[in-house]
């Protein structure tokens, strides 16, 4: 196994006097796919908002326990949660671009980060795109409004806009989940070419695709990680039954 | 029970019918009337000149203009103090804090004041107040802002379309989805960046309708810039805000009650009201109109 990117320490998460998530501990690699699997409501999803921090935005949620991002906890006070979110990406479940250009929705994270020059805005917004493989379907109507896009190409959009920022991690909740096969191939093709840059963090519902896509995998189960491995052995000889019952369709 | 059932289903439909073709009936009686008595003075004369002849003939230019300049200036104040408000109420106040709590229950307190107490109010406090203290400290006790002007009635009218403008941005920027909020923060964006490109870029269709509805309302309200601004005459058009202005308002008022024969003026009330319904009708039209587009963006 590389160097683990994210590590977490017996990461404890309440929704006000419910626990979302009990005692994780994991080590998740550098520049590989991990996936997150589990029927709904495990925890995989508030698990992967934890890495970002987006889980502040909730006033009812209390964390307990360390994130560690190249050995930084990311829950210490002095953390700047703004910087954070500029190394972490991530990519929602609904395609979610802004209602602008297609060119203002991939500059938006440059500019924010004080980027006005218009050349290196171009070539920022032009090399994203190329990335996130999307480029040659809008390279011509790239001031038209990113809403005239289809499901598929708003995902690969959100992407280019993630990678624009120049992440280190990037994390995917479900991006796949809305898209059609194809688009979903896309997506997936597109994942695969990513890792060798980014470390990519990926919650699915969709067995098969983390069997895909991912070079980790690990399962949750009503706000527990029960089993994390190889996704080969997870998929082939996992050592806990409930694995293996999820795995093979048995429940969930 | 159950003919209990349908003589009360009954009644109540009924009621409801009647209140409808009541309310109807009063806003065309309404339209008529004022169509008929004033569409022949209605020119583009009439619209364009001054009053003349101690204000039995001539038209209602000045009126118009300090009608537009009230609702600009008003606008100039009211709109970015009240999304201001609204911002702050939606996106940092707790819901429950005590302080939104506080200002929530201002609003709609605002909102219920009788409008000749903002009148009152801004006599009180703009004029006699800031303006003479303004007097004191920057004209040597000169008198020039202690007196009604376009500044205190735009300011009082302000002061009685925030909470308009307020609920209306609002309901605005609560239509923005948390998705793109979101996606903002994820990239790296402050919180402030994502209320600035994100928030307010997705409510303008809010604030639109805020302003409208608060300068069809400013249109046609007098009571408030009674005693702080418009004047019964002036024979030139205000050129500061420290000027008195003419009201449409305000004039159909003087028409009807000071001035020396009613009667023969009766075609110049009746085209003037005519004018400022047509005014308020259509702004509060568009103001409907972008908002059910506003509410259709949000299904």
């Amino acid at each position: 196994m590389k160097e683990a990117k994210i590590v977490t320490r017996d990461l404890t998460l309440h929704y006000g006097l419910k626990m979302a998530l009990n005692s994780i501990n994991l080590h998740i690699p550098e520049k590989e796919v991990t996936a997150f699997i589990g029927p709904s409501g495990c925890g995989k999803s508030t698990f992967l908002r934890c890495l970002n921090r987006m889980n502040d935005l909730i006033p009812s949620v209390h964390i307990k326990g360390e994130i560690l991002i190249d050995g930084l906890d990311i829950y210490q006070k002095k953390i700047d949660v703004v910087n954070l979110r500029k190394k972490i990406g991530m990519v929602f479940q609904k395609s979610n671009p802004f209602a602008k250009s297609i060119f203002e929705n991939v500059a938006y994270g440059p500019k924010i980060n004080g980027i006005s020059d218009k050349k290196k805005l171009t070539e920022i917004v032009e090399s994203s795109l190329k990335n996130a493989a999307i480029w040659d379907e809008v390279k011509d109507r790239m001031h038209d409004s990113a809403l005239g896009l289809s499901g598929g190409q708003q995902q690969r959009l959100c992407i280019a806009r993630t990678l624009a920022v120049e992440p280190e991690i990037i994390l995917m909740d479900e991006p796949a989940s809305a898209l059609d096969p194809i688009s979903t191939g896309k997506i997936e093709e597109l994942i695969f070419e990513l890792k060798k840059k980014y470390t990519i963090v990926i919650v699915t519902h969709n067995m098969q695709q983390a069997a895909r896509v991912s070079d980790h995998t690990a399962f949750f189960y009503l706000g527990e990680l029960i089993e994390f491995g190889k996704t080969r052995k997870i998929f082939t000889a996992p050592d806990i039954k409930q694995t293996e019952e999820y795995i093979t369709g048995r429940f969930g | 029970m159950r003919l209990k059932n349908k003589i009360i289903g009954g009644a109540i439909t009924t009621a409801s019918a009647l209140s409808v073709v009541l309310i109807l009936a009063i806003i065309i009686i309404i339209l008529v009337v004022t169509i008929i008595g004033g569409k022949d003075k209605l020119t583009w004369e009439f619209l364009t000149s001054f009053p003349a002849d101690g204000m039995m003939k001539g038209g209602i230019f000045p009126a118009i203009y300090g009608t537009a300049l009230l609702v600009i200036v008003m606008s100039i104040a009211a709109v970015p103090f009240g999304t201001i408000t609204a911002i702050y109420l939606t996106e940092y106040a707790h819901e429950k804090s005590w302080i939104a709590q506080t200002i929530r229950f201002a609003v709609r307190t605002l909102a219920t004041v009788p409008s000749i107490i903002f009148g009152l109010f801004g006599l009180g406090f703009f004029i006699k107040f800031v303006g003479v203290g303004m007097d004191n400290w920057f004209m040597g006790g000169q008198l020039r802002w202690a007196q009604p002007n376009l500044l205190w009635g735009s300011l009082t009218m302000a002061l009685l379309t925030l909470p308009v403008v307020i609920v209306s941005v609002e309901e605005a920027i609560r239509t923005v989805p948390r998705e793109l909020r979101e996606a903002s923060l994820a990239l790296g964006a402050t919180k402030w960046q994502t209320i600035k490109k994100v928030v307010i870029p997705g409510s303008i269709s809010g604030i639109m309708t805020g302003t409208i509805l608060a300068v069809g309302r400013g249109a046609g309200e007098v009571a408030p810039i009674l005693f702080t601004g418009a004047a019964y005459y002036l024979a030139t058009l205000p050129t500061s805000v420290s000027d008195q202005f003419m009201n449409l308002g305000y004039h159909i008022y003087v028409m009807s009650t000071q001035s020396s024969n009613v009667d023969q003026t009766l075609p110049i009330q009746f085209a003037t009201t005519l004018v400022l319904l047509m005014l308020t009708f259509s702004l509060n039209l568009t103001a409907v109109l972008i908002r059910s587009r506003l509410r259709r963006r949000l299904k």
